[in-house]
């Protein structure tokens, strides 16, 4: 186990503390529930697309501060923009989250997600990490379930 | 059961040496001695467990009921004297009223379909409790709307009791089943199960009782409870997953059609007619997990040799020190403060999430459930999204209740 601090980054605290871009958007063309049957996470996300563009993004919901913290910094990091770069940037996460512990971090174009490469030691917190994402990423496809980690 | 205050001390229960007895509590976690609290989850288990299992493959290991030769033999020894280790240890009149099934699941699925199939009508009422484990809600869901009855579950209170006046309302002349837990998982309450089997039964209600979370703390006796079924696991007991016991009284049971068909249930078999086994035979169709069962033998004839009642003092008395050690730990809120409960310690920690909580105490070698305790309804009733739950079992010390205080400290410096 590596130590709790490589998981419990700064910013991923901070981010728990304070989420950005937290609460309904008014403006919303698309909403999307994601539910974490495991923990009992569960979050909105709101969308405002012009196109294939993501203008706009917030979430709400409550969950661990490693779900919280990721929806946070997910929502500024897809901000702006396509549908094609939020979805690369979901596999470059996805990814960093899931690769086995002791392999080569990868963390290219990820900037401050980079912070959650320590969850990959966690195996049991990678879907808390993942949940806003999968989220987004069927948000976007417009698929009509409830997402679920399940 | 606590009634907090005033656990008697243990005299006669040596814990260090019931440790001895678990190699698993030898093992180091992330470098560290294990603190192993999340025996309602499951328990570990102790060497007879261990050892009648080895034993059962290295020497006995053969079907059971089927064969004439002395394996087989010695294999159905083993499974019928599991059986009737399990007669005694809940006072049964009979083994014939001890089916055995893959878990506590199972045997209320097995009662819920079976019974509830044949007896279940349009205006017919289940009674269960927000307390409840999934497991005796969502069998009640499914027969209900396969029967067109209807399951209503009693409320609880805000200390996590059986809200008694609303049982009592709630409990009608349409009421059938009355399938109620005898100690939460989710909170620790320990229902005064003697008394709401009786009002049920005095209404005409057929009653069914969840012990999973019950006997491994407190004697069971079930002609004294006065149920109609009984079911429990072999898991929480330390004993081996996959095995658990419906009790039956035999004259249910015996007007019950089977649940499940195959090999061993039946007398004779044609494609015109099929005569069913004997009780229990009739509910144990296939081949069983035969060394689940002679392991849960093992693990309740383990349990009897001790005074059970210094074991339930040394579990309340280790209770109310945790309870009283927890309480110096900023912004803990509690949920389940019956007066009378049992092993159980669920509560959230302000600010902090459960889950978080886990992962930082696992860090320390300190194992604790958290999340929803297949129990919903409870966390909606308390508004919480999940809880940290830590539950005691035989082998606890007040060392590991200290090292888990110690972890919780240790949450609360990494989230400040």
């Amino acid at each position: 186990m590596s130590d709790l601090r490589e998981l419990y980054q700064e910013v991923i605290l901070d981010h728990n503390r304070r989420p950005r871009n937290f609460g309904p958007l008014p403006d919303a063309t698309s909403t999307k529930k994601g539910h974490n049957p495991l923990c009992g996470d569960r979050l909105t996300l709101y969308l405002a697309m012009e196109g294939d563009r993501i203008v706009n993004v917030s979430f709400e919901g409550s969950g661990c501060a490693i779900s919280k913290a990721s929806a946070s910094l997910m929502t500024e990091a897809v901000k702006g923009k396509t549908v094609d770069e939020a979805r690369a940037l979901f596999e470059r996460f996805h990814n960093l989250v899931t690769s086995p512990p002791g392999a080569p971090v990868d963390s290219t174009g990820l900037g401050k997600l980079a912070v959650f490469a320590g969850v990959r030691d966690y195996p049991a917190r990678v879907k808390c990490a993942s949940l806003a994402w999968h989220t987004m990423k069927s948000a976007v496809e417009q698929t009509d379930e409830v997402v679920s980690t399940e | 059961m606590t009634r907090a205050a005033h656990a008697t001390p243990a005299t006669t229960f040596d814990v260090e040496r019931v440790r001895e007895e678990f190699p698993i509590l030898r093992e180091l976690v992330h470098g560290r001695r294990l603190v192993y609290l999340d025996n309602a989850n499951t328990t570990q288990k102790p060497a007879a467990v261990l050892e009648a299992l080895d034993r059962y493959y290295r020497r006995d290991n053969a079907n059971i009921h089927r064969a004439t030769h002395l394996l087989s033999e010695r294999a159905t020894q083993a499974y019928e004297g599991a059986r009737a280790d399990l007669q005694r240890f809940i006072n049964a009149a009979s083994t014939r009223e001890i089916v055995l099934t893959r878990g506590c699941t199972e045997a209320i699925n097995l009662v819920a379909h079976s019974w509830g199939r044949a007896n279940l009508r349009p205006g017919d009422e289940v009674l269960v409790s927000w307390m409840e484990h999934h497991s005796n809600i969502v069998p009640w869901q499914l027969i209900c709307e396969q029967t067109g009855a209807t399951l209503r579950a009693v409320p609880i209170t805000d200390a996590g009791e059986l809200d008694l006046d609303a049982f009592d309302r709630m409990l009608t002349d349409r009421t059938r089943m009355v399938a109620l837990v005898h100690v939460s998982n989710a909170l620790g309450t320990v229902n005064p199960i003697e008394s709401l089997v009786a009002k049920a039964k005095a209404a005409g209600a057929v009653t069914l009782v969840d012990g999973a979370q019950a006997v491994p703390h407190l004697p069971v006796d079930v002609r004294a409870i006065g149920c109609d079924f009984y079911a429990f696991s072999s898991h929480k007991l330390y004993g081996p997953t996959g095995s658990g016991v419906l009790y039956g009284r035999e004259a249910l049971l015996d007007a019950m059609p089977p649940y499940q068909g195959g090999g061993d249930m039946i007398a004779s078999v044609t494609f015109e007619k099929t005569e069913y086994n004997e009780l229990p035979y009739k509910f144990e169709a296939g081949t069983p997990n035969i060394a689940g069962v002679v392991g849960f033998g093992a693990a309740v004839r383990w349990l009897s040799a001790f005074d059970r009642q210094a074991v339930q003092a040394h579990e309340d008395a280790l209770l109310e020190y945790a309870e009283a050690r927890l309480a110096e730990v900023a912004g803990v809120r509690r949920l389940g403060t019956a007066s009378r409960r049992s092993s159980v310690l669920s509560f959230v920690l302000e600010g902090v999430h459960p889950h978080d909580v886990g992962t930082i105490l696992d860090a320390e070698g300190i194992a604790v459930r958290t999340g929803q305790h297949c129990a919903q309804p409870v966390m909606d009733r308390f508004g919480v999204p999940a809880t940290v739950r830590a539950s005691i079992g035989i082998y606890n010390t007040r060392e590991d209740i200290d090292a888990f205080v110690q972890g919780l400290q240790k949450v609360r410096e990494v989230f400040g």
